[in-house]
């Protein structure tokens, strides 16, 4: 059975004029069908020609350039030639002497099915993404961002409306397929697909290359010694803090310096936005309903930050917990707003730990030993690292400092002392220690200027060591 | 005419509600509730809500008299507002 032909074309493409006539040959020689993305008319002299209006055609012969010219035979694929190329033509095709008078060869141009955003509506259209979540129909009449509002998908600031394209889009950031599933997601252990990640992720504002960082972030808090249960319905204000190492951070263009825990850098608003509208729309977590914080804090939009690892020998938050360096990874925290600590006058490293562990010490109650107290994120600022390393001090000699400093005599704060009701029992040992090393993290971060750093207060639930700590997982 | 089109959007929930969405639940007694009583402000509505407006008070209810100012448009975001800020529940009255 003698072969076919099928070509595709866009008139726009001057290769594709130039080929006009051969195409007309080619459909006197055989069997040719035409598909034309953009002219209905073109080319002239073929006797089969459609217009790909909705470029599915072109899609699904997996075509990326025009003009390709593709040979079936018995139905199956056994060639195909992009652009112009004379030798490969008269090949493809059996006509000696094809296109002689032309140029040796002249590359096509770009199809317009794989123009930017096409392939993913042209995967939806066609059924190619395995999407299973039910679609939600918007009247004419509506507006999609009241309908996700009335519909309770919010956390009080608009979404971008998670239409199937967007969607599929989203899902170009993961290698995972849509239906595996990440977990289930507390209070109501719901099964959380992929799918649902992107569906949430869109609404957050994500782009498609923050999605293996959401889905690390959703593995770290679903870690049983994290309990994003007991978080989302603890009366305390913490939420998960998120916290990017690696080499992630400056690919999809994280801020770990000036202002890096308030607005402006898309990549840290959206990642910790994404989890929390997972919590709240896979899980069921509603404030005021299970989440019962009697204060919540505006991290619980989102917080999320990357450490700043501009210096090499910086021990990273990610490394110090295990992670080999030159590798991505998301650390969760229980932490409240940060708290800012303001000091400019302390010269020595010294004098700057010994102010450290005061404001340290202030974190749940000023008198709150390890037994009662959250633990601390503390987020050494620019100015205060630089200080510390003119002296030679790295994260182990600052981290063992710290813990000194953070030592306090029980006669000190003791319960009753100073007037003061909380604090330590009179049973404890003699020297108190604020936190349990575990949930006492450091990391670097924040802009030039000031001589600042920054507590972020974690989770009372800390006190309970073997059951509440942080979690990592590495970033794939 | 325009006609808009407005693509259908994909669940971002566990799908554990419907997708039509359920009514507020009313409540299970009228105890220490404030009632609206809406005149949608076609003629004699008043009159038939100064009847209801007896009945329920004689009956130790709450009654807060709201209305809109004509029945042929919606009701003005200030009288839902008045509602939803003082109210419980709505009795919305048409009379004929």
């Amino acid at each position: 059975m003698a072969s076919t032909y099928v070509a595709v074309v866009k008139r726009e493409c001057p290769t594709c004029e130039l080929v006009e006539p051969l195409l007309a040959t080619l459909d006197q020689a055989s069997s040719l069908v035409v598909y034309t993305q953009d002219d209905p008319a073109f080319p002239a002299g073929v006797s089969t020609r459609e217009h790909d209006t909705t470029l599915e055609k072109s899609h699904r012969l997996k075509v990326h350039t025009v003009p390709t010219v593709i040979r079936l035979d018995d139905g199956e694929e056994t060639g195909r030639v992009e652009g112009w190329e004379r030798g490969a033509w008269q090949q493809l095709t059996g006509i000696d002497g094809l296109g002689e008078d032309l140029p040796q060869m002249q590359p096509g141009c770009g199809a317009l099915n794989v123009e930017p955003g096409m392939p993913e509506r042209l995967a939806v259209l066609c059924g190619d993404i395995d999407l299973k979540a039910r679609t939600i129909d918007v009247s004419p009449l509506d507006d999609p961002v009241e309908v996700a509002y009335d519909r309770g998908w919010s956390d009080g600031l608009p979404v971008v409306p998670p239409t199937a394209v967007r969607v599929a889009r989203m899902l170009t950031g993961t290698d995972r397929a849509p239906q595996d599933v990440v977990g289930l997601i507390p209070p109501n252990l719901n099964e959380c697909t992929i799918e649902k990640v992107a569906i949430n992720a869109v609404m957050a504002g994500c782009k498609p290359e923050y999605m293996p960082v959401v889905l690390a972030a959703i593995d770290a808090v679903l870690d049983e010694n994290f309990s994003m249960h007991g978080l989302l319905c603890t009366l305390h204000s913490a939420g998960p803090v998120i916290v990017v190492n690696g080499p992630v951070t400056k690919r999809i263009g994280m801020n770990w310096a000036g202002n890096v825990f308030g607005q402006g850098n898309r990549a840290n608003a959206t990642i910790g936005r994404a989890l929390q509208l997972i919590v709240r729309n896979v899980g069921g977590g509603i404030p005021q309903e299970i989440d019962r914080a009697v204060f919540g804090n505006p991290g619980k939009y989102t917080f999320c930050f990357a450490e700043d690892e501009t210096d090499p020998e910086w021990v990273s938050l990610a490394e110090s917990r295990g992670v080999a360096r030159g590798t991505s990874a998301v650390t969760v925290f229980h932490g409240e707003g940060p708290s800012l600590f303001f000091d400019a006058v302390a010269r020595t490293p010294e004098e700057l730990t010994t102010a450290m562990a005061v404001a340290l010490w202030n974190v749940t109650h000023p008198r709150a030993p390890k037994t009662v107290s959250g633990g601390a994120l503390l987020v050494i600022g620019p100015d205060h690292y630089a200080l510390l390393k003119s002296h030679g001090w790295d994260r182990e000699r600052l981290t063992s400092a710290l813990w000194d400093a953070l030592k306090r005599p029980r006669d000190l704060v003791v319960k009753g002392a100073g007037g003061i009701a909380q604090g330590a029992e009179p049973t404890d040992p003699e020297i108190i220690e604020k936190f349990h090393p575990e949930s006492f993290l450091i990391a670097r971060a924040g802009g030039l200027g000031g001589g600042m750093s920054a507590v972020i207060g974690g989770w009372t639930a800390h006190r309970i060591r073997d059951e509440i700590r942080p979690s990592t997982r590495e970033i794939h | 005419m325009i006609t808009p089109t407005v693509e259908p959007m994909l669940d971002p929930t566990a799908e554990a509600a419907p997708v039509m969405r359920e009514r507020i639940a009313p409540p299970a007694d009228l105890t220490g509730k404030t009632i609206a009583l809406l005149s949608i402000g076609k003629e004699r509505s008043a009159e038939f809500l100064d009847y209801l407006a007896d009945e329920l008070t004689n009956r130790g209810h709450s009654v807060r008299r709201v209305a809109k100012p004509t029945h042929t448009k919606r009701a003005p975001d200030a009288v839902l507002q008045d509602i939803v800020e003082n109210c419980d529940v709505v009795v919305e009255a048409l009379a004929d």
